[in-house]
């Protein structure tokens, strides 16, 4: 005989190996695979990130300049039934914003203060991950985009999203626009809409409406994969927090509080 | 044949009653009416043939939603020595202005009901 019982067993491993996870089982074992899973974020490209100064911000409490000039932008409905409320940016309690920070003694500076809230263009967002009709979906740039012609309004990414950054259109909106920008299109009724980075100001060369709007300078917006640039010199400065970041859902919204 | 002398009628009756649209156009003298959309004066040439758009404006327009939205690639390309943007309203409606006398004079005649115009703008006034 050719094939001794070393052989024999090399082979029959092998076999039932293959036969187990296919081509796939043999690169895990062989660690490759694992290895560029801890390797960090790819550097160069364009990856679109935002953080909010809640220093600069709390500053002015009363001041909804980021808000307005982004609902006027994307025509955003004013709904009068908080619950047909459609929300891009919008603010939240701290306590609300991160439900894990905080406690009983929270700082007075904190407590109850209004957070600026927006979509969080999550790296691993679980909306895109959950729409049925691809209608949500990532660009090249990170930005969380929808496809307003493909929405079927089932919902299921409001269900998905952690952030409560998605709304439904309950009711046909544009009797609630107080001034339609005609650049931007509206919504109709049954679609789910949220914040889009301004990819379409983006693409001009434009930064982000509520960026642009912020007199204080609160919002600072840029690519995180240019070290020099204007989001990555703050992070690297500043101590900053993210909403619910055990989700796993890597949020790209930052906050320094 | 019983009762035929009802039926054969009744029939002829049906088939008159049935093809009274074509009857009627042709009688009116509105048989040969074709729609006449509006096109613009100050404007010569679109971003392709009269023909084409008359037959696919609707394929390229979803073309070009498609390349919008989903690969973000919004500038169509030069025609004439001008740049233009892949835009329903921006594009489309700034030499198209009156979307009533243009868009809808068709639509109306062959009953198409398209979405568009539930959520892009229509622009007012000729920018």
């Amino acid at each position: 005989m050719g094939v001794d019982r070393r052989e024999f067993l090399k082979i029959a491993g092998l076999s039932t190996l293959l036969g187990l996870g296919g081509k796939g089982a043999l690169e895990v074992l062989s660690g490759k695979e694992a290895e560029a899973s801890l390797q960090a974020e790819p550097q160069g490209g364009v990856r679109y990130a935002m953080v909010v100064d809640m220093r600069k911000c709390l500053e002015r409490e009363n001041c909804h300049d980021c808000m307005e000039a982004c609902h006027r932008e994307h025509n955003v409905p004013r709904m009068d039934n908080p619950r047909h409320e459609i929300k891009w940016i919008w603010t939240e309690p701290y306590e609300h914003a991160f439900p894990g920070q905080g406690h009983e003694y929270t700082e007075e500076r904190l407590l109850g203060k209004p957070f600026v809230v927006l979509c969080n263009h999550c790296d691993n967002p679980p909306c895109v991950r959950v729409c049925p009709t691809k209608a949500t979906f990532r660009t090249p740039e990170g930005i969380v985009m929808m496809d307003f012609h493909r929405c079927i309004g089932c919902r299921f990414c409001m269900a998905g999203c952690p952030y409560g950054s998605r709304s439904f259109n309950w009711k046909d909106p544009r009797k609630y626009i107080p001034e339609t920008n005609p650049d931007f299109p509206t919504r109709m009724r049954g679609v789910v809409e949220k914040c889009n980075f301004c990819a379409e100001r983006l693409v001009k060369g434009l930064p982000p409406a509520c960026v642009a709007a912020c007199k204080e300078g609160a919002l600072v917006f840029g690519n995180v994969r240019d070290p020099e640039s204007d989001v990555r010199r703050v992070l690297r400065e500043n101590f900053t927090i993210r909403r619910k970041p055990e989700l796993g859902t890597l949020p790209q919204v930052y906050y320094i509080v | 044949m019983y009762d035929g002398g009802k039926i054969i009628p009744g029939l002829l009756v049906f088939l008159f009653l049935i093809t009274s649209p074509a009857w009627y156009n042709v009688v009116t003298g509105r048989a040969d009416y074709r729609p006449e959309p509006q096109l613009p004066s100050d404007q010569k040439e679109c971003v392709k043939s009269t023909p084409y758009m008359k037959a696919f404006h609707m394929d390229l327009l979803n073309q070009w939603r498609d390349d919008v939205v989903r690969r973000g690639a919004r500038v169509y390309g030069t025609v004439g020595g001008q740049t233009y943007d892949k835009s329903l309203s921006n594009t489309c409606l700034s030499c198209h202005a009156n979307k009533a006398e243009f868009c809808d004079r068709c639509h109306n005649y062959l009953g198409v009901k398209p979405y568009c115009w539930d959520c892009h703008v229509e622009r007012k006034e000729k920018s």
